[in-house]
């Protein structure tokens, strides 16, 4: 589904990532992992189209991204979460969701006036189910930036999921959770496993990555050092290395 | 009782000039453009019913066409630019406007005199209300069924997913590209809708005035329209109202009786207001307290 062929993005003389290869098959769930400054973020942001390659290509479903702009990119199924939460604070909950609605499907939806005056009833159950999947069906007309940070966490996974994506860019989605609230994460994310979802996951939270992940590839200076399942990636000892710095003996 | 009328008048033509900054505000473009809009829409509505003779309605809506169409214009490149520069950017269009007026000539024979627009003279004996025969209360009341209307329209968007796309929009352009917003699409239609709200208010402006210059169209004016969405607060159309009352009202009419010391505690008491208001005069907490007044929720 996602295809990167020896992506690179240098800025200036860093090489924040260097002839990157990697690829997410249809219902795969892919962690990136790595030491601090690796690229993974910068990954998800070539990927979802904040900051354009230097060299390489990125393929999704065969189309080739490197002129699509970043709201296309959502259309053609690719969302993401933000590592600092980045919703729409002076928006309720609710509309939130609401506007994240705009795939094809959303466009075309019947009720011109409905959309004017508070969503069809389609759309209002819908944002209904979302909410429900992220436990805040009681906040629904709360302000977004009024939210527990946990709470926002949740808000921006179904708002990301508002958008119908065929692909999911999980962007530290467990930073600065305690561990109950990493536990509920990965249920959300083993739940939408379950339909079908495709998912890259950047974390640095190994027990949640290790928990969901079909695949890991690590990542260390822009480069991919390892891939394997969680189990052989645990027992690498360039991964180890990579992380502990020093000889591994 | 005529002064009172007059007032309202202007209170209501600088409302319609506070709106068109205000959903262009909305998705936080800060534009000094307005004016120039504002400009385009009072001389093309007074040539038309002076020169050509064309009723009001007509020509004020060709006025707010050809406001929407050079919003429209500006929006793309406006994209571009950001902040400071975004500023900078439509000054420079607002007082490219403003010469153009200065310099413009058109004018033809009517009788005895010329009429028309000539440049640094202004356009005089636009005089579509007297030569009909309309009372200063008729004009005020016209002029207020129209910034009603476009208060109602203004209301309904925001009440709507295209509102609530403008403000994601002004709020994190980043997350908005992110779920999917077009950026172009949503900051080029509301700097439209922008053109054509500024453009009807100054036919309206044109014709209550009866003669403009290009002065009417200065960097103050400028100021002014999006010092009132400002002042007023974002949380709704309203605030942008009570801006308009209090500062063309309360502050320029109201404190006139001051002579020269008007102007200094004009200044003083809009940044008494701005700290005492920080959010603007209608916030979002008196909204709240107006809807339970009104008992009305928002998705209940």
């Amino acid at each position: 589904m996602l295809e990167l062929t020896r992506a690179s993005r240098h800025f200036g003389g860093v090489r924040a990532v260097d002839g990157l290869d990697l690829t997410v098959a249809e219902g795969e769930i892919v962690g990136l992992i790595g030491p601090n400054g690796s690229g993974k973020s910068t990954t998800v942001n070539l990927v979802s189209g904040l900051f354009p390659l230097t060299s390489g290509t990125i393929l999704f479903r065969g189309e080739d991204l490197a002129r699509t702009p970043v709201h296309k990119r959502v259309g053609l199924g690719i969302a993401r979460t933000f590592q600092n939460i980045r919703l729409f604070g002076h928006l309720t909950v609710w509309q939130n969701l609401w506007v994240a609605q705009n795939s094809s499907a959303d466009r075309a939806r019947k009720g011109f006036f409905a959309r004017w005056l508070g969503g069809s009833a389609g759309v209002r159950r819908e944002i209904g189910e979302l909410l429900a999947f992220a436990g805040l069906a009681h906040k629904q007309d709360e302000l977004a930036a009024n939210l527990a940070f946990g709470e926002q966490r949740r808000l921006e996974l179904a708002r990301a999921l508002a958008t119908r994506p065929r692909l999911l860019l999980l962007d530290e989605p467990a930073a600065g959770m305690n561990a109950a609230e990493v536990g509920e994460l990965r249920d959300r994310i083993l739940s939408l496993r379950g339909r079908g979802a495709t998912i890259l996951l950047v974390e640095h939270v190994m027990e949640l990555v290790m928990g969901v992940a079909d695949r890991i590839a690590v990542l260390n200076f822009g480069q991919k050092i390892a891939e394997g399942t969680p189990a052989a990636i645990q027992a690498d000892p360039l991964v180890r290395k990579a992380y502990l710095g020093g000889e591994v003996t | 009782m005529d002064f009172y009328y007059g007032l309202a008048q202007i209170v209501g033509v600088h409302t319609l000039l506070g709106l068109s900054a205000y959903i262009v505000l909305l998705t936080g473009q800060v534009s000094l453009a307005q004016a120039g809009f504002f400009a385009i829409g009072a001389y093309a509505s007074g040539m038309l019913t002076v020169l050509l003779g064309w009723p009001l309605l007509p020509a004020l809506g060709v006025g707010g066409l050809l406001g929407a169409i050079v919003a429209c214009g500006v929006g793309f490149p406006a994209l571009r630019v950001h902040g400071l520069m975004l500023v900078i950017a439509t000054l420079a269009f607002g007082e490219g406007v403003r010469l153009f007026f200065f310099n413009f000539d058109y004018q033809i024979a009517r009788g005895d005199i010329k009429v028309g627009p000539l440049g640094g003279e202004g356009f005089r004996q636009i005089r579509y209300f007297p030569e009909h025969g309309w009372t200063t209360l008729e004009v005020m009341l016209f002029i207020w069924s129209i910034v009603a209307a476009t208060m109602a329209l203004l209301w309904w968007f925001d009440r709507s997913r295209y509102g609530a796309v403008l403000r994601a929009v002004g709020e994190d352009e980043l997350a908005a590209q992110s779920v999917g917003i077009s950026l172009t699409a949503v900051k080029v239609s509301a700097m439209t809708i922008g053109g054509a709200i500024a453009g009807v208010g100054g036919g309206l402006y044109a014709h209550y005035t009866t003669h403009i210059e290009h002065t009417s169209f200065n960097i103050l004016v400028a100021t002014f329209a999006i010092a009132y969405p400002i002042v007023g607060g974002l949380a709704s159309v309203f605030g942008t109202l009570a801006a308009v009352v209090f500062v063309q009202g309360f502050l320029i009419e109201g404190l006139r009786f001051l002579g020269d010391w008007r102007n200094l505690l004009f200044g003083a008491l809009i940044v008494l207001a701005m700290n005492l208001r920080p959010h603007g005069l209608i916030d979002a907490a008196v909204l709240a307290r107006m809807r339970r007044l009104f008992g009305t929720a928002r998705h209940a």
